[in-house]
């Protein structure tokens, strides 16, 4: 996998037409005609990464009983191949709401959305489950499996989903669970399993797709501390390997992997910068300890 | 440091060495390696108390060295130590101080102090995190050190966000 271009469409669609056509995502379609979109091909190298997704003014109201609350007001970000950026902020910052708009699952009320260099934020909610289902995968803080099926079938619907064969999906499901080490758990039902290894049979469906772009509402919300350590493990390999991850997360463990900060604050982006390490110092654990005064 | 010492004395008695010795193994990494003309200030101070007693040992090829025992005192003290609960951590409040103050002089925005605050921190739990998956996961002392600094700077961070709710 390359760190500096988003990976293609999952799976050869050859043949196989009718999936969704109108919305889907072939790149370039109807993109915004800016210089990036004529590098694409080009040489590479020195060209700045490709840009994965970018928000203007974008905005999300919700009305109900008379009541307006205004969740999201006005949030500019933009998230580059390969980046993996955290979302931090106080509850009701509007962080959660933020990814569900990005990923599709609410309507945004204001503002655009420009997936790989086509504006998406008007799809109809099948457009959306298209863009998904090829593009996005996303991990939630309860994991969201289905119960009824087992883990295997788990993880390989969403390839099914995507025009995969059978066998290609199987194969897919192989890799991925044995690299989660949960190759052994393929046949039981998700109820059976921790929370840490549900946690880890999500990640391995996010993924199974290769999307262009990882979703995660607090992954680590709900597991303890080596199970979070387990997760935290598979999230930076899966950056290693050029995963974009855009996350929204109190746990400043998982946070501190990140390339990038955003501090969402009263629905607006309060602060959005890369981190920078801080050097270590030689004399190991103790040494670091100290720092905490 | 003083504590310590006795503790280890409470065992068996010793010298300046093997007590640096002693200390290191039992922390492993998660200690900074006792300095050893420390120990000897220390173990001066503790016989000058009371609370140790010493003799030298003569040695054939070497100086004599000079051998430490608990006393009947330093046993009381060493008890009465454990028995007693420790006090929690305190709040680190330079930060909190410079957030409160330094507005009100007009010398920095809240928001951009809570911000590059924010990332110290963050920068502070990655090295954490790294050292982490860098040492023996057999050293117990020193993993749980870790995961000690590592929840303090968690609560760090959600005190900084409840700073952000209220202040700002």
């Amino acid at each position: 996998m390359s760190r500096s271009a988003p990976k293609g469409l999952p799976w050869p669609r050859g043949g196989r037409g009718g999936l969704g056509e109108k919305a889907a995502l072939p790149r370039g379609v109807r993109g915004d005609g800016s210089p990036r979109e004529k590098e694409q091909g080009g040489s590479g190298g020195d060209s700045p990464p490709e840009e994965i997704l970018r928000t203007s003014k974008l905005v999300k109201v919700y009305r109900a009983d008379g009541v307006t609350v205004e969740a999201i007001r006005g949030v500019d970000i933009e998230l580059s191949a390969g980046e993996f950026v955290a979302i931090m902020g106080p509850s009701g910052s509007g962080k959660s709401t933020l990814l569900h708009v990005l990923g599709g699952l609410e309507p945004a009320t204001g503002g655009e959305i420009w997936f790989l260099g086509q504006r998406v934020d008007g799809l109809s909610t099948a457009g959306w489950a298209i863009l998904r289902r090829r593009h996005v995968g996303f991990v939630f803080q309860f994991f969201n499996l289905l119960s009824n099926m087992t883990v295997a079938d788990n993880v390989e619907l969403p390839a099914l989903l995507a025009g995969a064969t059978p066998r290609q999906a199987r194969k897919r499901r192989e890799e991925l669970l044995a690299e989660l080490g949960i190759a052994g758990k393929a046949g039981a039902a998700p109820a059976r399993l921790s929370g840490g290894e549900q946690q880890r049979v999500a990640l391995a469906r996010a993924l199974a797709n290769e999307p262009s772009l990882l979703l995660a509402d607090e992954p680590t919300g709900n597991l303890d501390s080596s199970n979070t350590r387990d997760v935290l493990r598979l999230l930076r390999r899966a950056h290693a390997g050029g995963q974009a991850i855009l996350m929204v997360t109190h746990d400043a463990r998982v946070a501190s992997l990140a390339d990038r900060v955003i501090n969402l604050f009263d629905g607006m982006v309060a602060d959005d910068a890369r981190m920078v390490p801080i050097p270590r110092r030689v004399n190991g654990v103790g040494d670091i300890l100290e720092l905490k005064g | 440091m003083r504590q310590p010492l006795l503790a280890l004395l409470a065992k068996e008695p010793a010298h300046g060495y093997e007590l640096k010795l002693a200390l290191e193994q039992t922390f492993g990494q998660a200690y900074p390696s006792p300095n050893i003309g420390q120990i000897y200030v220390t173990l001066k101070r503790l016989e000058q108390d009371g609370l140790v007693r010493s003799e030298d040992v003569e040695q054939t090829t070497r100086p004599n060295k000079r051998v430490y025992e608990l006393t009947a005192a330093g046993h009381e003290a060493l008890r009465a130590w454990v028995g007693e609960p420790s006090d929690g951590p305190r709040i680190r409040d330079e930060f909190f101080i410079k957030l409160i103050l330094a507005p009100m002089a007009g010398l920095a925005d809240r928001m951009e102090l809570m911000s590059s605050q924010r990332r110290h921190y963050l920068g502070i739990m990655r090295n954490l995190i790294e050292l982490q998956a860098e040492i023996d996961p057999a050293d117990t002392a020193a993993r749980l050190l870790i995961e000690g600094a590592v929840l303090h700077l968690q609560a760090d961070l959600d005190w900084l966000e409840r700073c952000q709710e209220e202040l700002v």
